[in-house]
């Protein structure tokens, strides 16, 4: 799902770092405000969960990969603006480092993968297992849920910035500048596989993760104050 | 034994694990993520480089394209697989070493 370099047009790219500017910001402040300094670790274990479940990609047999992002179970943890900032950072090094994601799409890429993702993951998580008590197999269930929507939501967002860009930037030709691929190939695309398949990854580590901290350390799943 | 430090052993599990992400793909000749192609790919695919494309995907060149050593490319799996490992530990000191500078600067104290 990182969009790299030369995909999208400049208007897309341009676009999407300007919404991610006050986002950043935004939740930079609320961090401020509801982060404790004994959390910084976990905001850091969260980051380096994300970098490193993005590096396994899973195969669709003789098709392309796809991976999880690990940004719903951060969420579920730290609170979404909070995974915000951990997603980011994983997303910056990748592209600065590893040429993962474009220099240019680094807005749009935060945008799904560390904006619309953890968020709806949260909600989607919140909503499911309202009130229901942190051992509950309800919330093992929320999370696996809200992690198979959330992946979805931002995949198929994905697919719609790439499939959005022929009809932006052609040629006098007619030959497409940046994505070739239209909104009738790339929103299936996108979609089908995450559905089908990646979908499920972020789902089943989700949902384990936060079954094993029922156990092992259900403080971490009580409901605190995000914003 | 504390949370955090379980976690971080997941996380140090996690990068000994990583080249599952290399290898499996690779066995099951699974290509490129969709819309993550090179430039030969996409001429493949559709028999031309979009002129936009061509011009801005050369615009960074990252010091370890792919999370592969530059010129271990050639040197099969196995390198490839420790070249994904020693990534994944230099990009994890990375995304840390930020995270905990952007923690303690935007925590409050407590």
């Amino acid at each position: 799902m990182h969009i790299p370099d030369g995909y999208l047009g400049p208007t897309t790219c341009g676009f999407f770092y300007i919404v991610m500017l006050p986002i950043w910001a935004l939740a930079s402040k609320i961090v401020k405000k509801t982060l404790k300094a004994r959390q910084v670790p976990l905001l850091a274990i969260g980051a380096a969960f994300s970098f490193v479940i993005m590096m396994f990609n899973v195969p669709i047999p003789g098709g392309t990969t796809g991976h999880a992002v690990g940004g719903v179970l951060v969420a579920i943890l730290l609170g979404p603006w909070a995974a915000c900032i951990a997603i980011t950072v994983a997303l910056v090094i990748q592209a600065l480092l590893f040429g993962d994601g474009g220099i240019t799409a680094i807005g749009a890429n935060c945008f799904n993968m560390g904006f619309v993702l953890p968020f709806s993951g949260y909600y989607i998580y919140k909503v499911i297992s309202f009130n229901s008590s942190v051992y509950s197999a309800r919330r093992v269930i929320a999370a696996g849920i809200a992690g198979y929507i959330a992946l979805n939501i931002a995949a198929g967002l994905t697919g719609f910035e790439f499939g959005i860009q022929p009809l932006l930037h052609k040629t006098l030709s007619g030959k497409a500048l940046y994505c070739p691929y239209g909104l009738n190939a790339a929103l299936p695309a996108m979609l089908g596989e995450h559905l089908l398949v990646f979908g499920w990854v972020e789902a089943i580590v989700t949902a384990l993760v936060v079954k094993y901290l029922q156990k092992q350390s259900p403080e971490l799943l009580e409901e605190r104050e995000v914003a | 034994m504390k949370m955090i430090t379980k976690f971080w052993i997941g996380i140090g599990v996690l990068i000994i694990l990583s080249p599952l992400g290399l290898i499996l793909p690779e066995y099951f000749k699974a290509g490129s993520a969709w819309g993550e192609w090179g430039a030969d790919e996409i001429q493949k695919l559709v028999g031309y480089v979009p002129k936009g494309l061509e011009k801005l995907s050369t615009l960074w060149s990252s010091p370890i394209p792919d999370y592969a050593f530059k010129g271990w490319e050639e040197k099969g799996l196995g390198n490839l697989s420790l070249s994904y490992i020693f990534s994944a530990i230099i990009g994890i000191l990375a995304v840390v070493l930020v995270a905990f500078l952007l923690g303690k600067f935007l925590s409050r104290k407590d």
